[in-house]
């Protein structure tokens, strides 16, 4: 035990003098592996970040928040099923509001309507277009899951008398008001003034799809006056009481829609029940998809570096045949040789690892910086995970040079010129 | 040191044999060169005891290195009987055959053979290291080596800032760190010029009067004669084998 403990040591003493010995050669063949794991590093941090803006999205649906709608999200074959769907009308909503409070113990427990138009958004000369005006009531704030700039969501008697006040999201707020307060202004949408009473703090958008933030929120009763309730433009959420039993509440739910919506038993439900986590499910394929393709292509510059590694110790191995005879004379067993070998193969992929790691770091510190809406993230799983590539990279490009250095006869060796 | 060491008619003292070390018989190698088969040792039996000086003669190609070589592990015969110390190495297995060079010999190679990267002491502690001795005490054990070899002032140079026969000394030093059983030399004065060849020889000559166990392999007389037995091989036979004049 000892003895190998000295024999580690003596290797990594050895490995760095060789290293130091051959700057030139040395450096060249850690730069593939320099390479190799900066390539795999950095598509580490970006699937890292995918996946934590991927997270972040989800979070902005609302892990709480079961969506009543006439398409269920994700690809549907047969569509003209779904097309044919009777609408989802804000009656209905009330209805299953009623249903919810008269069910004992129920999972669910609010139903709020959403619906939805597009339109432009003017204060004097400023317009904004394409925001998406959303008409609800007062309980959505209960299911919100963003905080206030400033002010309040709007009230139950301001909700159920169609006061023309409106909440604005993020971006709305400061295109609209820059660099003032939005409170008590009056805004135009459809022609109509609408007083704004709050302005929701920043989301950022979904996916990179679209944001979170370019949207007004007013009560469904103002909305209704000025765009009508047409069909299909209706959906609603229904905010569950406990979000670790969303199966059951899920299922709850669908017998209280159906009942709402008069359907027959047999009769196949006529909306669908749509949650974040139906969303990951179909989207986390496509994300581990990209995250292979990445790894692949990065992998092959790693390989690249490991085949630089194992050229590197054949040829050290070579040029130290006599050495490798005279140590074997001195009573160097098979596994002394191997290890000094191997050692010095790990070496240069630490050496080169740590560089590769290091540039990565200031990589993502540069791009947090400059560019903070890339979602890159270093973590230290990352230190762990390169260094433990760089290892195994240097382990088994050096194996077959060592093997064969390690089985050299002595004889043969020493005599080797 | 015992009153039997009387000085021979040369003046120089010759140590008893103690116990048989090396004790080979018929020994065979066989070497295939593509078809052809080159019989590097034809039939060898040769009985070695602690505190001998021996040397090995004979032409280029009779079979001294490879005799060499077996005596000192590093090599098995294709046939033949092989005890060391009473144990038979004739058939052991890589490790096991290191782990004796480790403990029971010591080489002396004609190109000293060096690690190029690795001062003195560094060098004469290697056996050390694989013996799996402590750091304090490979150093202390190497230091007294070197400075049994009168290597004491320069033990931090590298070998390029050593001369040949200073280079051989640490050789030496490097061979007789672990006291092995037996030293065994290959041409040791064979890189170096006449002058050191004799400073060299010196060494063995007290180094054997110490009490150690010494083969060199030579084609000089005038290096044989410092032994006190000579064989001589020729095609790989033992052509005589006696006392040294
Ligand atoms: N590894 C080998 N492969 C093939 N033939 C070998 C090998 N080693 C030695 N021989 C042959 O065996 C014979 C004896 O060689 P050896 O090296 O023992 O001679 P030597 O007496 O040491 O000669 P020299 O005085 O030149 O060193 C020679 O004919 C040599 O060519
Ligand atoms: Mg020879």
């Amino acid at each position: 035990m000892a003895r190998l403990l000295y024999e580690l040591t003596e290797s990594f003493r050895i490995a760095f003098a060789q290293i130091r010995a051959n700057k030139m050669r040395s450096a060249l063949t850690a730069l593939g592996v320099i390479i190799g794991i900066v390539a795999v590093t950095l598509m580490g941090t970006a699937i890292r970040g995918i996946d934590i803006g991927f997270e972040r999205s989800l979070a902005m649906l609302g892990d709480d928040v079961l969506y009543v709608q006439k398409w269920p999200w994700g690809n549907v074959e047969d569509w003209w099923n779904y097309q044919n769907r009777p609408p989802l009308l804000i009656e209905q909503c009330e209805a299953l509001n009623r249903v919810i409070a008269s069910t004992p113990n129920s999972l669910l427990e609010v139903a709020v309507p959403m619906a939805q138009r597009g339109s432009a958004v003017k204060v004097g000369e400023n317009q904004v277009s394409g925001i998406a005006i959303f008409g609800t009531t007062a309980d959505y704030s209960r299911l919100m899951s963003v905080d206030f700039q400033e002010g309040r969501f709007f009230n139950e008697t301001e909700s159920t008398a169609g006061r023309q006040v409106c909440v604005l999201g993020g971006d709305v707020g400061e295109a609209l008001f820059p660099g003032r307060s939005a409170l008590d202004q009056t805004v135009l949408i459809k022609g109509q003034p609408f007083t704004v009473i709050g302005v929701l703090a920043k989301q950022g958008s979904f996916l990179g799809l679209f944001s979170f933030d370019a949207q007004v929120l007013m009560p469904i009763n103002a909305f209704r006056k000025y765009y009508g309730i047409r069909n299909g433009g209706t959906s609603l959420r229904v905010k569950v009481t406990d979000k670790t039993r969303l199966i059951e509440a899920s299922d709850e739910l669908i017998g209280a829609m159906r009942r709402v919506r008069s359907q027959l038993p047999g009769e196949r439900d006529n909306f669908s029940i749509n949650q974040q986590q139906a969303f990951k499910e179909q989207l986390d394929p496509v994300k581990s998809g990209i995250a292979l393709a990445g790894l692949f292509i990065t992998g092959l510059s790693l390989f690249v570096g490991a085949i630089g590694i194992m050229n590197i110790t054949f040829v050290s191995v070579k040029e130290r045949t006599k050495e490798i005879g005279t140590r074997k004379a001195l009573g160097a067993r098979r596994r002394t040789i191997l290890l000094q070998f191997l050692i010095e193969a790990v070496s240069i992929c630490l050496i080169g690892g740590l560089i590769g790691l290091s540039f990565t770091y200031a990589v993502c510190l540069f791009l947090e910086h400059y560019v903070p809406s890339l979602p890159v993230e270093f973590s230290a799983n990352l230190v762990v995970v390169s260094m433990g590539v760089s290892v195994a990279t240097g382990i088994l490009s050096g194996f077959m040079p060592a093997w064969g250095a390690s089985r050299l006869d002595p004889v043969v060796a020493l005599r080797y010129e | 040191m015992s009153n039997s060491l009387a000085p021979d008619f040369t003046g120089r003292i010759t140590r008893p044999a103690g116990p048989i070390v090396i004790d080979i018989a018929g020994v065979t190698k066989l070497y295939k060169m593509g078809e052809e088969i080159i019989h590097a040792l034809r039939g060898v039996s040769v009985e070695i005891r602690r505190n001998e000086y021996l040397a090995i003669m004979g032409p280029s190609g009779s079979g001294k290195s490879t005799l060499m070589n077996m005596l000192g592990c590093l090599d098995t015969p294709t046939a033949g009987r092989y005890e060391f110390t009473g144990k038979n190495v004739a058939h052991m297995e890589d490790d096991e055959l290191a782990d004796i060079r480790n403990r029971e010999i010591g080489f002396v190679f004609q190109t000293f053979n060096l690690l190029p990267r690795s001062t003195a002491l560094a060098n004469v502690e290697l056996p050390l290291i694989y013996a799996g001795l402590p750091p304090s005490v490979r150093r202390e054990r190497a230091t007294q080596a070197l400075q049994s070899v009168g290597l004491g002032e320069r033990m931090l140079h590298k070998p390029n800032e050593l001369s040949g026969g200073q280079r051989q000394r640490v050789a030496i030093a490097r061979a007789l760190v672990n006291n092995p059983s037996i030293i065994l030399a290959d041409e040791p004065t064979g890189n170096l010029d006449s002058k050191t060849g004799v400073e060299i020889m010196a060494l063995f000559e007290q180094l054997y009067e110490l009490g150690n166990t010494i083969i060199v392999v030579t084609h000089e007389e005038d290096i044989a004669r410092h032994a006190r037995r000579i064989v001589r091989l020729r095609d790989g036979l033992i052509e005589s084998d006696g006392p040294a004049l």
